[in-house]
């Protein structure tokens, strides 16, 4: 009787063998299915046997070097892909209007490039307010810093951040736009409506060949019957809305700040949001010290219009959290630790790519 | 007449057209409308009278229309500008809801954009011939305001177009007042109307009473309003002066 089983057990194991083998080379494409199928088999097997080690060996190197083929195979797929991606990058990226064999618009991802070579905007809001906050910065030390947050109207303000050439035409037109509706309707322009406006002008761009797309991302916060709103829309024409965000070169770090905090914000106060606003900035200074001089910082309300905060108001803000060396050090310090682990990931890219850019293109910011 | 040179054929074909288009004097016309606020939103009568010159031809014509779903329009003049109104407000209003995005045009919004509309079109000596009257209630808060056909505009708390600014209004300002109710404004509004009825040579005896509030429009069913025509001077009219009529 055992050489009965054993026979048997044996039959099974070369039948359930041979199934694996086939599922392996036949269903190669199905990663997810191959992996279920393949449990299931090694599942039957052991069902059926059970004092036989040299089974349980032989499927557990079976199961290694499946594992392994799929990641490997995985890798050179990757790899595949990336060094395609690269040769074709160059050949397909000339136009806005050609497709890559990816199915890719390289001109209108640049111009997405040219968004993250600008200085830092921040945007959040709460459930009645919008602020928004930007980094200053001068082209040298003689000259002025560049203007890049506008006020569109008194229930809606912009920060841009790239080609601030591009974003100043796009808040005019946003204020000709806003400047309409109140005149024909005597009331204000809900801010989703402006953004879809901008976000269909800018796609536009994408789709004619003598245009080339809007270098500059644009964080539009407003107001609107339903409250405080905040979009972000991209060069491609997209537009998407945030409780908070940053854009621009290091706002990684700020998103990194934010996307810990963004939860309480809908229920925050007007000094809570403000407070973290810039506190987001700080992030993206990565250890400069933060002075009202480097940021702009401005806030729009329910029953508040448009406004920026003046240098004195940021000052007061920024002495709350700076005021306390021994508390405030050390959650600083892990702060900043995090903000530079995450950060050193997109500095290399961002900050290396920026440092050899700017000399070259002078009108990006 | 002036000869102008037209510059190309083109211009000519555009001057003859504009000659021929504009408008100049009224067919089809309504009369009064009277509305009033009260303390639930608006409430607005008209009659359902249309008069070709002095003939009060069409005797079903409903002036008094709901637009969007906070506001009220009635119309008196050019029967056919109203309608070419509505058309534009329903394209606006068809618009408004494509956005599908929780903003939602109110009345304000609505009487600022026809009188941009009535405006400019006077500015090109083609007016829509209409005063038009908007109610509605947004939000909690009643609005009421007025347009005329040069494009003046304005807010109040009871208007009237027509005849009802000679007629009604001198009785809305001794005996409306703030937050009445529904049974006192209907009244108010009809004792108007009656007075109209009886002076006003192109009102009919069958009108309609529209309220707009929070909830929406409803227009009521026409009615004819009582009227007493046994004063004791009408009995023997020609009493004073033997050969007369």
């Amino acid at each position: 009787k055992k050489k009965k089983e054993r026979s048997l057990n044996r039959v099974f194991f070369f039948f359930f063998f041979l199934l694996n083998i086939f599922l392996l080379f036949f269903k190669l494409e199905e990663l997810h299915h191959e992996i279920d199928s393949t449990n299931f088999c090694m599942f039957l097997i052991f069902l059926f046997s059970s004092n036989n080690s040299l089974v349980s060996r032989l499927l557990l190197l079976l199961k290694i070097s499946q594992k392994s083929a799929l990641l490997s195979r995985r890798k050179r797929e990757e790899e595949d892909e990336e060094e395609e991606a690269k040769m074709f990058r160059n050949q397909y990226d000339t136009d806005v209007t050609t497709w890559s064999p990816t199915g890719r618009l390289f001109q209108v991802e640049y111009a997405m490039e040219a968004v993250k070579q600008g200085s830092a905007a921040i945007g959040l809001r709460s459930r009645s307010h919008v602020v928004l906050a930007c980094v200053n910065k001068a082209q040298s030390e003689l000259s002025s810093h560049q203007r890049k947050i506008f006020k569109v109207d008194d229930h809606i303000g912009v920060a841009i951040a790239g080609l601030t050439a591009d974003g100043r035409v796009l808040s005019r037109y946003m204020r000709s736009e806003s400047i309409n509706h109140s005149f024909t309707y005597e009331s204000p322009l809900p801010v989703g409506r402006l953004v879809v406006h901008l976000a269909d002008k800018a796609q536009v761009c994408t789709q004619r060949s003598w245009k080339r797309p809007y270098g500059v991302g644009l964080l539009v916060g407003g107001l609107d019957e339903s409250g405080a709103h905040l979009y972000y829309n991209c060069p491609s024409g997209n537009y998407f809305e945030y409780q908070a965000f940053a854009i621009g070169s290091r706002s990684q770090a700020a998103k990194t700040y934010l996307e810990r905090r963004f939860e309480s914000f809908g229920d925050s106060s007007r000094e809570d949001l403000i407070k973290d606003a810039i506190l987001a900035v700080r992030e993206t200074l990565q250890g400069e010290t933060l002075k009202s001089s480097l940021c702009t910082v401005s806030i729009l309300g329910v029953d508040e219009p448009f406004h920026f905060l003046d240098q004195e108001a940021i000052q007061k803000v920024i002495d709350t959290f700076e005021k306390v060396p021994e508390e405030d050090e050390g959650e600083g310090e892990a702060d900043e630790g995090e903000a530079e682990a995450a950060a050193a990931a997109p500095a290399e890219q961002g900050g290396g790519a920026g440092a050899g850019d700017q000399d070259v293109a002078p009108m990006e910011m | 007449m002036t000869f102008t040179i037209p510059i190309d054929n083109g211009d000519a074909v555009k001057i003859a057209e504009a000659e021929s288009q504009r408008t100049l004097y009224p067919y089809v016309t309504g009369t009064s409308i009277v509305a009033i606020k009260y303390k639930d939103g608006v409430l607005m009568a008209s009659d359902m009278g249309g008069s070709y010159g002095s003939t009060l031809r069409y005797k079903n014509i409903e002036r008094m229309q709901a637009i969007g779903k906070h506001s009220l329009l009635g119309a008196s003049g050019e029967i056919s500008d109203f309608q070419e109104i509505l058309r534009y407000l329903d394209e606006l209003t068809l618009n408004d809801n494509m956005w599908d995005d929780g903003n939602s045009l109110g009345p304000k919004e609505i009487h600022n954009y026809l009188t941009r509309v009535m405006y400019n079109r006077r500015n090109k000596f083609n007016p829509l011939w209409n005063t038009l009257v908007l109610g509605g209630v947004k939000n909690g808060k009643s609005y009421l305001g007025m347009v005329s056909m040069i494009g003046v505009s304005f807010e109040d708390d009871h208007v009237a177009t027509g005849f009802g600014n000679h007629l009604a209004r001198p009785i809305l300002r001794d005996e409306w007042h703030a937050d009445m109710s529904f049974e006192d404004g209907v009244k108010l509004l009809e004792k108007c109307m009656r007075v109209l009825l009886y002076r006003d040579r192109s009102a009919i005896n069958k009108l309609q009473i529209a309220k707009i509030t929070e909830e929406g429009v409803t227009v009521s069913q026409p009615y004819s309003l009582k009227t007493f025509w046994e004063f004791s001077s009408f009995h023997n009219p020609t009493a004073g002066a033997e050969g007369s009529w």
